[in-house]
């Protein structure tokens, strides 16, 4: 098992370092010249060059990138080009607000989801599974920041329950702060929730008919234990899979989420920087958005081998 | 195609049959319409400033009611199918050839190039779609053609895997080998031989990639990266309405009406292709 946990941490190495190749590559060919934004139009071509030094930005592009990357790997990720404060304390920052948004929002849709699933799959083209399958088609082709936007005209317009946008100021009681997040949690939630409750209901079928679920009946075990005992650990190795890939789509969720609700988490950062060409500020989201991403298909890939003693060979590959 | 006229009319037979499959066909048909047709079925401009009218609620002569410059919001989601359906089709169709390309080359070379490919597009991955879309539309600047271009950018990987794994598996069979000894270029047996087997799965790739294009077409646009403003787009409407909820609890409602309609459509039409062209699948998803 250790040896698995650390092969598969290592190949976490090459594709961060290609994903920092591309990230850099995208910065260095966007149009733009950050001098110019920051010093406005007034500046002298003197000024401009000497700016342009200061920055680093005279330099060779690979130059640059090797600059960059050491200064990375120091964890010096530079300062923002329009406010000159730290990019590491702004993204770290940022970072706390969208770990609690994501995190919440994969809780729900994981429980929720399950619940759905299991439900639908033991109630297969009854009733409730029509209903369920139907609501998740639909969860599926709402736009997350119209959901957003209606969430907001009931609960906050219309019925005042719950603040329309931002977060609670720092220091309020965390039932106040809790506030601010069940709307943002429940709009990122529903997608999610959809996929997921698919994948889960098409595991549970799948399993369900297996010989050793007939045999588990056939020994006169209870229901409960059929499903929950024999039943879900075996559909969990598939539904496991699908929750890393369902990761990036949670991210991507909560980015345009984070807009509709004036969420200061690290999609808008990302969103504001870009439309500020800050490019240190960029970077270094992207690349911290990156990294969360791969730690999130490692953790399920370690997860994975210990649902499946079978995968834990990974030699066979 | 050759002999494909047959075969095309039981496709779309099978495509009328099945419920959600029927479905689809019929919100295809009407945001094509909406999209050729909208000069002509508009009521109004949809640039046309009415300041006696400004946000009204859905009234005879202004079935949507308007938005906050009193322009007339059923013209605007009609226009809106436009850019929608244009970034539809251009995703896919961009994302399908140079994934095609790229995924028929890498399969049948194998080798580095395989290697190469296949090693940029695990790279593209590692991203999260939505914000490597974002990372794009800050390269090329924001509008429609570039927002479009990043949605292509992010499906591209997939497409090549796609036609690379039927590649792979069509390579060694005899009809492939027989090709060879009959002395058919290489060129020749991808384009005549190997590429007819891809089409079916690309289809339905192209049905399942168009309704995600459109959504992150309309976020990209709600953004404000997308379509810009004056141009109606859906996405950009409900931007500007999200400004306005405390005095028009309609204007945000039809253009995300739009959109979900036009995806949830989509999403069956995609589902009802996939069973017509194999029929014997039965799947649960």
């Amino acid at each position: 098992m250790q040896g698995f946990l650390v092969r598969r941490l290592v190949l976490v190495v090459p594709t961060l370092f290609l994903a920092s190749l591309v990230i850099f590559a995208i910065i260095t060919l966007a149009p733009g010249d950050p001098v110019r934004m920051m010093l406005g139009t007034q500046a002298t071509p003197d000024e401009v060059a000497q700016e342009r030094a200061r920055l680093g930005l005279d330099r060779p592009v690979p130059v640059r990138y090797a600059i960059w990357m050491t200064h990375v790997l120091r964890l010096d990720l530079g300062r923002s080009q329009v406010n000159d404060q730290p990019v590491a304390r702004l993204v770290l920052q940022a970072f706390p607000y969208t770990l609690r948004l994501t995190a919440g929002a994969l809780a729900v849709s994981v429980l929720i989801g399950f619940a759905i699933g299991i439900l639908a799959a033991l109630r297969q083209n009854r009733p409730a599974d029509l209903v369920f399958t139907g609501l998740a088609s639909l969860g599926l082709a709402v736009p997350s920041f119209w959901l957003g936007i209606l969430l907001i005209l009931l609960f906050s317009v219309t019925l005042g329950w719950l603040p329309p946008s931002g977060v609670a100021e720092s220091g309020a009681p965390p039932l106040a702060a809790l506030r601010y997040l069940v709307l943002p949690v429940v709009t990122v939630a529903v997608s999610n929730l959809s996929v997921f409750s698919r994948f889960v209901r098409t595991a549970m079928l799948e399993v369900l008919t297996a010989h050793y679920i007939r045999t588990a009946r056939a020994k006169g075990l209870g229901e409960r234990s059929v499903v929950i005992r024999h039943a879900l650990r075996n559909a969990l190795i598939p539904v496991v899979t699908i929750l890393g890939i369902q990761f990036g789509r949670l991210l991507g969720g909560a980015l345009i989420t984070e807009a509709v609700f004036a969420y200061p988490g690290i999609g808008r950062l990302v969103v504001t920087s870009i439309l500020n060409r800050d490019y240190p500020m960029v970077q270094a989201a992207l690349m911290l958005v990156v990294l969360i991403f791969l730690v999130a298909n490692t953790i399920v890939d370690i997860s994975y081998a210990y649902l499946d003693p079978r995968v834990k060979m990974g030699e066979a590959r | 195609m050759r002999a494909g006229g047959g075969r095309a009319a039981t496709v779309i037979g099978r495509l009328l049959r099945h419920r959600k499959g029927s479905f689809g066909v019929v919100v295809l048909a009407a945001l094509v319409l909406a999209a050729v047709f909208c000069p002509y079925v508009s009521p109004y401009d949809p640039a046309q400033i009415h300041l006696a009218a400004q946000l009204a609620p859905p009234s005879p002569a202004y079935w949507f009611g308007t938005d906050e410059l009193g322009r007339d919001i059923l013209s605007r989601v009609l226009y809106g199918a436009r850019p929608s359906l244009g970034a539809g089709l251009l995703v896919v169709v961009l994302a399908a050839a140079v994934g095609s390309a790229t995924g028929l080359l890498a399969g049948y070379t194998g080798g580095w190039p395989d290697a190469v490919v296949m090693r940029l597009w695990d790279t593209l991955l590692a991203f999260p779609a939505v914000f490597l879309a974002i990372g794009i539309v800050a390269v090329l600047g924001p509008g429609w053609i570039n927002g479009a271009l990043a949605i292509a950018a992010i499906n591209i990987p997939i497409f090549s895997r796609l036609v690379r794994a039927i590649t792979l598996s069509l390579r060694g069979q005899d009809f492939v080998a027989a090709a060879r000894a009959v002395g058919c270029s290489d060129g020749r047996i991808m384009r005549a031989h190997v590429l007819p087997g891809c089409v079916a799965p690309l289809i339905v790739q192209m049905a399942i990639a168009a309704p995600d294009a459109i959504l992150v077409e309309a976020a990209l646009s709600f953004l404000g990266l997308g379509s810009r403003p004056p141009a109606p787009s859906w996405g950009n409407m409900l931007s500007a309405a999200q400004g306005y909820l405390g005095r028009s609890a309609t204007y945000a409602l039809f253009p995300g009406l739009a959109i979900t309609l036009v995806v949830l459509g989509m999403n069956f039409f995609a589902d009802g292709l996939r069973d017509a062209l194999d029929p014997q699948q039965v799947r649960s998803v």
